[in-house]
């Protein structure tokens, strides 16, 4: 819940302008985009993903290191995935 | 070179160690606090404490949601789940948390209709597709997810979503560390900011802390470096005298944190008076409840609660190791009776408690727990 999980914005969703689909380590998945408003996000930037909402765009350099912070946490990081995957947020 | 490379790196950690150890001023003691679990597990997962001088001590905050959730809030909980009109739908980190009677696993295997949902948005795609039921979410966290509480709650009343309303135990940082501050206890001379609620709240609201208390807070990222850059960073400022709110993650952290969620927080909840967090006690204005505007999305004014406070098992020392006052492995029952397969305490539940951290990293040793029964005090009140 607390783990912040980086994803790579692929595209905005038409009918639900806060809504955009992420791939997260190949796992694709909406989430919620609606607090980085301000940010002007565009396909193909990196955002740091909590319980289903962007929270903070980074660098891809950024994403990358937090990627592999998570793969060392193990379970925990496994969890959080196995719980996105079971995410279907409309 | 891989980019994580920069933040793991053993000869930059070495090289970082020897500046921190040439900080220290020789024969003082300095005991820096970090506030939030995801440091913990950083620091005990990667040995941190073994690259710091000896004049260096790192204590334990309150700062994982899951372990400050108070025993008489988790029997409210189970209390809404068993209504047979009703599914509860809570993050995977609340199943194991026990109440005074059980945990929602429990209430789960008793039969209470209980949900893992990986976000409060998945909570309301239940609501939608139940609509002969009432979805209550079970919401927990500091400011990291309270604002996802928050936008769920806006987007439901944008449906008019009628069977849907949250339980809200969302609790704030800036209290907590002010009630550490205030208590007796412990004596620090500064702190390691956490990083994900700062992304939401920025740096701001620390600085009555250098202000008023005269300690310096750098808020830090989740790296091994980060985290001695960071002490380094607290270190230089005693040195020169000086206390302020520095950050060291705006990799990740703005300033000023971030307007749209602080925005629908302040729109769909409001401030308690007071509010319990589990081994700490009552502390003012520290959590949030839903705002008037949005009763009919309150989950505490929908259903009638028991709200009984249930006093902590009495073998349990998760508060003095919330407050950084005692060590996991200082803790009467930690490792013995109290495992992360029978957890008597929330420390031991989460991951991100400091008992877990420590439990899983393998780190306590008999060797230490003797060192720690020779000198117990020494470790915790320089």
């Amino acid at each position: 819940m607390c783990l912040g999980i980086p994803g790579e914005l692929v595209e905005f969703v038409q009918e639900h302008e806060d809504l955009a689909v992420v791939d997260v380590s190949g796992v694709r998945r909406r989430v919620n985009v609606g607090l980085l408003a301000d940010e002007g996000l565009r396909p193909g930037d990196w955002v740091l993903v909590h319980v289903g909402f962007a929270l903070s765009k980074i660098s891809e350099r950024e994403a990358q290191a937090v990627f592999d912070y998570l793969q060392g946490l193990g379970q925990p990081y496994a969890d959080e995935l196995d719980a996105l995957r079971g995410s279907d947020i409309g | 070179m891989r980019f994580v490379d920069e933040y793991r790196d053993a000869g930059r950690a070495r090289a970082l160690a020897g500046r921190i150890a040439e900080s220290c001023r020789p024969g003082r003691r300095y005991t820096f606090m970090e506030v939030c679990g995801g440091h913990t597990h950083t620091i005990y997962k990667h040995g941190l404490e073994d690259h710091l001088p000896s004049e260096v001590n790192l204590v334990h905050g309150p700062g994982c949601p899951v372990c400050v959730i108070p025993m008489g809030r988790v029997d409210d909980a189970i209390h809404i789940a068993r209504r047979p009109d009703v599914i509860m739908t809570s993050f995977g980190d609340m199943m194991r948390v026990p109440g005074g009677s059980g945990s929602f696993l429990d209430a789960k295997a008793a039969g209470a209709d209980i949900r893992m949902v990986y976000s409060p948005l998945d909570a309301l795609k239940i609501a939608r597709a139940n609509p002969d039921r009432r979805v209550v979410f079970m919401a927990i966290g500091f400011e990291t997810t309270a604002p996802s509480t928050a936008m769920t709650v806006l987007r439901a009343a944008a449906e008019d979503l009628g069977n849907f309303s949250v339980f809200c135990n969302h609790v704030m940082i800036i209290p907590a560390i002010k009630a550490i501050l205030d208590s007796p206890d412990l004596r620090l001379d500064g702190f390691i900011g956490p990083g994900h609620v700062s992304a939401v709240i920025g740096c701001r609201p620390y600085e009555f802390i250098a202000r008023d208390y005269r300690k310096p807070l750098v808020v830090a990222g989740f790296e091994p470096l980060d985290i001695l850059t960071s002490v380094h960073m607290l270190l230089g400022q005693l040195a020169e005298g000086r206390c302020e709110v520095e950050n060291q993650y705006t990799r990740v952290v703005p300033w000023d944190g971030n307007r749209i969620a602080l925005s629908a927080m302040g729109q769909v909840m409001r401030l308690r008076p007071h509010f319990e967090w589990r081994g700490l006690g009552f502390i003012a204005h520290s959590a949030l409840a839903m705002a008037d505007d949005y009763a009919a999305f309150d989950a505490e004014r929908v259903f009638d609660l028991p709200g009984l406070r249930v006093a902590d098992p009495k073998s349990c020392q998760c508060g003095e190791v919330l407050k950084g006052v005692l060590k996991p492995w200082e803790c009467k029952v930690f490792g013995t009776a109290c495992t992360p397969e029978t957890p008597i305490g929330t420390c031991m539940v989460s991951s991100e408690g400091a008992c877990a951290a420590y439990y899983n990293f393998g780190r306590f040793s008999r060797e230490q727990i003797s060192a720690a029964a020779r000198e117990p005090r020494e470790a915790s009140r320089p």
